[in-house]
C-alpha cells in the first residue's frame, strides 16, 4: 500500500467566510492539510481562532465557501458545488461519526437504545452486533438497561462513543470530548480515544482547548486567525 | 434494535403531563364529534321509527297550528280541535285510501301522577279500524276491546308499569271517577305507544262528553299518489293535511338549532384539539433541536425526522381518538338524557346510535386532521441543520 492510497482526507484551500451584517469573517482561511488513514489528528487554538469550524467542513457538517475536499477518494466539496442537507447526511453517514462536548444522549432511552438509534435511520451491513460489543468494550455492558440520568457524565460520553461508532465510521470526529468532564474523567475518556485509534486502527479528528488530551494524538495542528499550523 | 416508533413514543414520555393534557383534548374532542354524529343519525332514526310506528302516513285535523299538531301527535298533549267524525265517510271515499281510523285525544290531569299532578293520556280509538293501522303490536296480556263503547282500556307497557295495573284490573279515569276494566297489556314497542291509554273511541266520546273526535289517520295504498291525495283532503272544510313527511321536516326544523349549536361545539372542540396537538408537538421539537441535529449527523435524513415527528402526532392522536370514542360508547346514554334534556322534541327509543363503522370514520377524521396539524412541526423538524443546532447549544 502507497503513502497516497492511505489518503482519506485531503483538504485545498479550504475558506469559510461569515456575514455578520457589513462585516466580514474570515473564520477559516485557505487551510489545506491532508490526514491519512489511522491518524490521530488534534486541532488547538484560542477561542476564535476558527478550528471548529474547520473540523465541522471536514466533518462535512457545513459547506466551505471556496476550496476543495476529497474523502476516502470522493470528491465531497470542489468547484464551487454546495451539497444540500441530504446529500450532506449521506456522506456523514456513511464516514463519520461524531462526539460532541454535550453528550446528546435520548434522556428516555436506555444505554443501548442510544447507542442503536443510529441504527433506526441507516445501517451499514454486518453491523447488527456492534451495540454490545461497543458497549463491552468501552466498559459499559453492566450498564446497558440503565437511562442516561442513572450513569455518570464520564459514562455518558463512553456511550456516545458507542453510538457514534456503532456504523463503523471511516473517521471519529470529535468536538470537545472532555469539555463536560473532571480532569480524572477526561484523562478516562483521552484513554479511550487513544486506544481506538493505536488498536482498532481508527482515525480521529479531535478539536479541544486540553493540552494533554490534544498531545494524546501523533499529530497536532495549531489554529490561528483561520489558518492551520502543524506543531 | 430500536424502531422509529419507539423513539417517538418515548418521546411522548419525556413531558408527561403535556402529553397527558394534548390527550385529554384529544379525547374529549373525539368524545364530542362521535356523540355528535351518532346523535344526527339516530335522532333521524328514531324519528323514523316513530313515525312507522304510527301506522299511517297521513293525518286530518281541525285546522290549528300545525307544529303543534304535529308534536302533539307524537307526543300527545292537549288543546287539539275537534272535527265532525263524518269527515271519515267522506274521506274514505277517495281512491287512494287504503285504510282509515278516527281517533280522539283527550288528557285529563290526574292529581296523584308525579309529585305535583300531571296530565294523563287517553286516545281513543276505533277496535275495528285501529289495529289494523299497528299490525306490530304485540299483547303482554289480553287484547283489544270487546266493543267501540265498552268500558275499558288497552294499556301500553309503560303506562301498565307506572300504575302497576294487570289485566283485569280496574283503572280510574281523572277528573271523570270514571273507572274502566284493563283488558290488554301491550308489550314494549320502544314508542310513545308504551306510556299510552287506548280507550274505545265512543267509550271516551262519552266520558269527555263530546261526539267528535280530534284526528283521522289515513293509510294510502301502495303506489297510490299522497300528494293527489293530499290535496284534494285540503279541498275539505276547516281541516288541516299532515303528512309525517312534513312532520318529520318539521321536527328537523325544530332540532337544527340545537345541531348546529352542538356542531359548532365540536368544531370548537376540535380545533381546540388541534391547536394542543401543534403545541405540544412544536414544543416538542423546539426543545429537541439540538437532538434533531446530532440525529442528523447519524444518518438521519430530513424524510427520517419528518416521520419521526409525524409518527408522535399519530400516536397522540389515535390513543386520544381511541379513548374518545370508547367513552363516547360508555357514556352514550348519559348523552341521550343530555340531549332530551336539550332538545325540544325527542323521539323515543335510542337518540344516539354509535358503531364500529362510526367510530372508525370519526377514527380516520381525527387521525387525518391531527396529521395534517402535525405537517408544520415535522416540516420544521425536518429543516433543522446539524450545525445551526450544535451552535444554538453554545
Amino acid at each position: 500500500m502507497t503513502i497516497e492510497s492511505n489518503v482519506l482526507l485531503e483538504a485545498r484551500g479550504l475558506t469559510r467566510v461569515y456575514h455578520r451584517g457589513s462585516e466580514k469573517i474570515q473564520a477559516v482561511d485557505g487551510v489545506s492539510l491532508t490526514i491519512r488513514r489511522g491518524e490521530f489528528v488534534s486541532f488547538m487554538g484560542p477561542s476564535g481562532s476558527g478550528k471548529t469550524t474547520l473540523v465541522n467542513l471536514l466533518g462535512c457538517l457545513d459547506n466551505p465557501s471556496a476550496g476543495e475536499l476529497d474523502i476516502a477518494g470522493r470528491n465531497i466539496f470542489g468547484g464551487g458545488k454546495i451539497l444540500g442537507e441530504r446529500d450532506l447526511t449521506r456522506v456523514r453517514r456513511e464516514l463519520f461519526g461524531y462526539i460532541f462536548q454535550n453528550f446528546y444522549l435520548i434522556p428516555t432511552l436506555t444505554v443501548r437504545e442510544n447507542v442503536a438509534l443510529p441504527l433506526a435511520f441507516y445501517r451499514k451491513p454486518g453491523v447488527e452486533t456492534e451495540v454490545e460489543r461497543l458497549l463491552a468494550m468501552l466498559g459499559m455492558e453492566h450498564r446497558m438497561e440503565h437511562l442516561p440520568e442513572q450513569i455518570s457524565g464520564g459514562e455518558m460520553q463512553r456511550v456516545a462513543i458507542a453510538r457514534a461508532l456503532v456504523n463503523r465510521p471511516e473517521i471519529l470526529l470529535a468536538d470537545e470530548p472532555t469539555g463536560n468532564l473532571d480532569s480524572k474523567r477526561s484523562g478516562e475518556i483521552g484513554e479511550i480515544l487513544k486506544d481506538l485509534n493505536r488498536n482498532a486502527g481508527l482515525t480521529i479528528v479531535m478539536v479541544s482547548h486540553n493540552p494533554e488530551l490534544a498531545r494524546l494524538g501523533g499529530r497536532l495542528v495549531e489554529m490561528r486567525d483561520g489558518q492551520a499550523y502543524e506543531t | 434494535m430500536i424502531t422509529p416508533f419507539q423513539v417517538a413514543y418515548k418521546n411522548l414520555l419525556r413531558k408527561k403531563v403535556r402529553t397527558l393534557l394534548t390527550l385529554v383534548g384529544i379525547t374529549l374532542s373525539t368524545w364530542v364529534l362521535v356523540s355528535l354524529f351518532g346523535f344526527n343519525r339516530g335522532y333521524e332514526k328514531a324519528l323514523n321509527r316513530d313515525i312507522e310506528n304510527m301506522g299511517y302516513q297521513l293525518m286530518v285535523m281541525a285546522k290549528g297550528c300545525p307544529y303543534e299538531a304535529a308534536t302533539m301527535m307524537l307526543q300527545g298533549g292537549t288543546g287539539l280541535r275537534y272535527m265532525d267524525q263524518s269527515m271519515v265517510n267522506d274521506i274514505i271515499k277517495e281512491a287512494e285510501v287504503d285504510k282509515i281510523t278516527p281517533i280522539l285525544m283527550q288528557a285529563f290531569f290526574d292529581p296523584n301522577k308525579g309529585e305535583s299532578g300531571g296530565i294523563a293520556g287517553y286516545f281513543g280509538v276505533d277496535p275495528a279500524t285501529y289495529p289494523a293501522m299497528k299490525p306490530f303490536f304485540r299483547f303482554r296480556s289480553g287484547g283489544w276491546f270487546h266493543d267501540n263503547s265498552a268500558p275499558e282500556v288497552v294499556m301500553g307497557y309503560e303506562a301498565a308499569e307506572l300504575e302497576q295495573r294487570e289485566v283485569g284490573d280496574m283503572t280510574l279515569v281523572p277528573e271523570k271517577n270514571v273507572q274502566l276494566k284493563v283488558v290488554g297489556i301491550l308489550e314494549r314497542t320502544g314508542t310513545q305507544d308504551d306510556g299510552t291509554i287506548f280507550v274505545p273511541l265512543k267509550t271516551l266520546q262519552r266520558i269527555a262528553g263530546i261526539d267528535k273526535i280530534t284526528t283521522i289517520g289515513i293509510k294510502v295504498k301502495k303506489d297510490a299518489d299522497i300528494t293527489k291525495l293530499e290535496n284534494k283532503l285540503y279541498q275539505l272544510k276547516d281541516v288541516q293535511v299532515v303528512s309525517f313527511s312534513q312532520v318529520k321536516q318539521t321536527i328537523m326544523k325544530l332540532i337544527s338549532t340545537a345541531r348546529v349549536m352542538v356542531l359548532s361545539i365540536a368544531i370548537v372542540a376540535i380545533l381546540i384539539a388541534m391547536a394542543g396537538v401543534v403545541n405540544t408537538v412544536l414544543m416538542s421539537v423546539l426543545e429537541r433541536l439540538q437532538e434533531i441535529g446530532i440525529l442528523k449527523t447519524m444518518g438521519a435524513m430530513p424524510g427520517d425526522i419528518f416521520r419521526l415527528v409525524w409518527t408522535e402526532t399519530l400516536i397522540l392522536c389515535s390513543i386520544g381518538g381511541i379513548a374518545g370514542i370508547g367513552f363516547a360508547f360508555l357514556f352514550a346514554r348519559a348523552t341521550d338524557l343530555l340531549m332530551r334534556r336539550i332538545l325540544p322534541y325527542a323521539p323515543s327509543g335510542g337518540l344516539v346510535a354509535i358503531d364500529g363503522k362510526l367510530a372508525l370514520l370519526t377514527l380516520g377524521s381525527i387521525i387525518t386532521t391531527g396529521l395534517l396539524s402535525g405537517l408544520y412541526p415535522a416540516w420544521k423538524a425536518g429543516r433543522v441543520r446539524p450545525l445551526e443546532s450544535i451552535r444554538r447549544d453554545g
